[in-house]
């Protein structure tokens, strides 16, 4: 089976920067690590490669410097990589995002199955994945915490939920996006280090994924954003303290009275 | 320190201690509490190819060196001793093949060790054959096309986990150690059995058995070179394997400091961190200077015998003395900087004293490394004399 994950870079958690006066995230000279969910996403589909045998391709989009991201998951087992790289795509929104990805799927052609991690943690849409299965025509699956079975054409997956789960049945392929609670992604092998090392992308410009030129980008991009901000820390709780703790229920059933929550 | 790694030798350091520190650390405790054979480490070391790197590239491994194989053994050994002896305990089972084998045997057993899908053990001590390797009763005559295999080989580490063993038996006990034979036993074979798994007082995640063989008949290309070798291949293996036991030591021995240079730094007393205190600060640089000497040993020990020179029995077993020696001492030290709090199960600088105890012991006792090495000097003395 081929199946290829998308994987994006993300600022380092630690050193997240906004730029005041645009409102956007600081993405140059910051550090960079693959979006954690994305290297779930990886470990699923190395797990059916071990099982089924195949290839496992990863697709990303961004700036040369993504390049350290492909590497990264090259080294974990992953087989390939392929890079959208083109000023053009810059500024781009959820939905351009998904257009071009959908692009360079057409580029690569034949494939099985698409995982994705759920959100990035940067932007957190969790919007990529949907997008792109409608740009692809294909049956999406999110929030996915365990592949019950695959094999070609078949898929059986757990969602998660808010009220618990759903068993989900579909025909192959179809866009997959995985929550952290699906499993433990392997560390990187020194076979994979050492491919790692010397592995540089494809990459796909503009030109050869053949896009409408009014959908890439930040001119392909309905949605900006005005301004970011940290949002207010809500209130500090009160302590319920001093006394044994049947005294503490019964103060605590007082407060609960009192702010007509229940009666 | 830079020791002028190869940038081979840094990925596996660090893929070492990644794993070391990711996944080792935070279950170690409970493993030797458990005395549970750490498969699943077993298995991320093996996925990280880890077990691949004393393996030559033909059959499926990395054809890293002993130096590499010690860079390994220090950072698990940072973490664990237990999983560490573990690990290099499938490299001990795979040397007398990696020596002595022939292209058969190597091409059957050499991959799947290398991938760390199956593991590998070396059975030399008995009950009786300790540090007098002659004193092995263990027997393997031949009939027909096999060899009977009767005997009881003892502490046995990997024994009941690993797949494939080599065993020195005695193949014609009136030749005396030259009547010894090197042979290939795998887990299954009707006669082969385990023993009841060893309590011990370090390295507790590790299996220790016996492995009792009663007219267990195994194949004659299950032979490991000739008739008469075992006793040679036996000894060519420690001493290919002693410098990854002194690693072992060197790992324990960091562990073990790190934790009494963080705790002195924290617990205050009169006012003060004890760190501040000559008392502690002396034993703290006694403790890194003897660490450092011990690093600075193996490594050029490892990277002599990565040259294949004739004779290195002697530079080897300096390696695994001295490291394993100051590795007591230095986790000795490391419970007394931290007093009652050292002593105790919380912490783990108690497991690092328990764990380093048999570094002196195993792969030869220190008392037989200062042989092994006051022999070969006055071996090389006397051919200098010729």
């Amino acid at each position: 089976m081929k199946i290829v994950v998308c994987v994006k870079q993300v600022p380092d958690t630690i050193n997240v920067r906004i730029n005041e006066k645009t409102g956007t995230m600081e993405r140059e000279g910051v550090p960079t690590m693959v979006n954690p969910y994305d290297l779930y996403a990886v470990e699923e589909a190395l797990r059916v490669k071990e099982q089924h045998g195949g290839e496992v391709m990863v697709l990303s989009m961004g700036p040369p410097q993504v390049q350290d991201a492909l590497r990264e998951v090259i080294s974990m087992g992953v087989d390939d990589a392929r890079l959208l790289c083109d000023r053009e795509f810059a500024g781009a929104d959820t939905l351009a995002t998904s257009y071009t990805l959908a692009r360079g799927f057409a580029r690569i052609g034949e494939y099985d199955l698409i995982y994705c991690g759920k959100p990035a943690i940067d932007g957190d849409t969790a919007q990529v994945g949907p997008e792109l299965a409608e740009h692809l025509n294909l049956p999406f699956i999110g929030f996915v915490r365990k592949i019950r079975e695959v094999r070609p054409g078949f898929i059986c997956a757990e969602r998660m939920t808010d009220d618990g789960g759903e068993v989900v049945e579909s025909s192959l392929p179809a866009v997959v996006s995985v929550v952290k609670e699906i499993n433990e992604p392997r560390l990187p092998s020194l076979r994979g280090k050492m491919k790692a090392k010397s592995f540089e992308a494809v990459t796909w410009s503009a030109a050869d994924l053949e896009v409408d030129r009014e959908r890439i980008g930040l001119k392909g991009s309905p949605t900006w954003v005005v301004r970011s901000f940290t949002p207010e820390p809500r209130g500090g709780g009160e302590i319920l303290a001093g006394g044994d703790s049947a005294e503490i229920a019964s103060k605590l059933a007082e407060k609960i009275r009192e702010l007509g929550v229940c009666s | 320190m830079d020791y002028l790694l190869s940038e081979q030798q840094i990925f596996i350091r660090d893929t070492a201690r990644e794993i070391a520190q990711k996944k080792i650390l935070p279950v170690r405790a409970e493993l030797d509490e458990q005395e549970e054979f750490p498969w699943d480490i077993i298995k991320e070391l093996a996925a990280a190819d880890l077990f691949a790197i004393f393996v030559p590239e033909a059959y499926g491994g990395l054809d890293a060196g002993i130096l590499d194989v010690c860079l390994a053994m220090e950072e698990i050994s940072k973490a664990c001793g237990g999983v560490a002896v573990s690990y290099a305990s499938s490299a001990l089972g795979a040397f007398p093949i990696l020596l002595y084998g022939s292209e058969e045997q190597k091409q059957k057993y050499l991959p799947d060790i290398a991938s760390g899908k199956k593991l590998a053990a070396f059975g030399l001590t008995e009950a009786g054959a300790g540090s007098d390797a002659s004193g092995i009763q263990t027997t393997a005559l031949p009939d027909g096309d096999h060899y009977v295999l009767n005997g009881t080989k003892q502490w046995i580490t990997n024994g009941g986990e690993a797949e494939i063993y080599t065993v020195i038996a005695m193949t014609n006990k009136a030749r005396g150690i030259r009547g010894a034979s090197a042979l290939i036993v795998e887990k299954g074979t009707p006669g082969f059995s385990f023993g009841k798994k060893e309590k011990k007082l370090g390295i507790r995640s590790s299996s220790t058995r016996e492995l009792i063989f009663e007219d267990c008949r195994i194949p004659k290309e299950n032979l490991i070179g000739k008739e008469g070798q075992g006793f040679l291949a036996a000894m060519k293996t420690l001493d290919k394997s002693r410098p990854g036991i002194g690693a072992q030591a060197l790992g324990i021995a960091q562990g073990a400091y790190e934790e009494a240079l963080r705790y002195s730094r924290e617990r205050v007393q009169f006012g003060k961190p004890i760190s501040s205190f000559q008392a502690i600060q002396h034993m703290l640089a006694d403790m890194a200077t003897k660490i450092e000497a011990a690093r600075a040993l193996i490594y050029s020990v490892a990277r002599y015998m990565d040259t294949n020179p004739k004779d290195m029995s002697v530079e080897s077993a300096m390696a695994k003395l001295y490291a394993s020696d100051i590795a007591m001492e230095v986790t000795v030290d490391a419970v007394q900087i931290m007093g009652g709090y050292g002593y105790m199960r919380e912490y783990p600088t108690e497991k690092y004293m328990r764990d380093a105890k048999i570094t002196q012991i195993y792969e030869g006792t220190n008392q037989i490394q200062r042989n092994v090495i006051a022999l070969g000097l006055i071996k090389r003395s006397a051919g200098k004399g010729k």
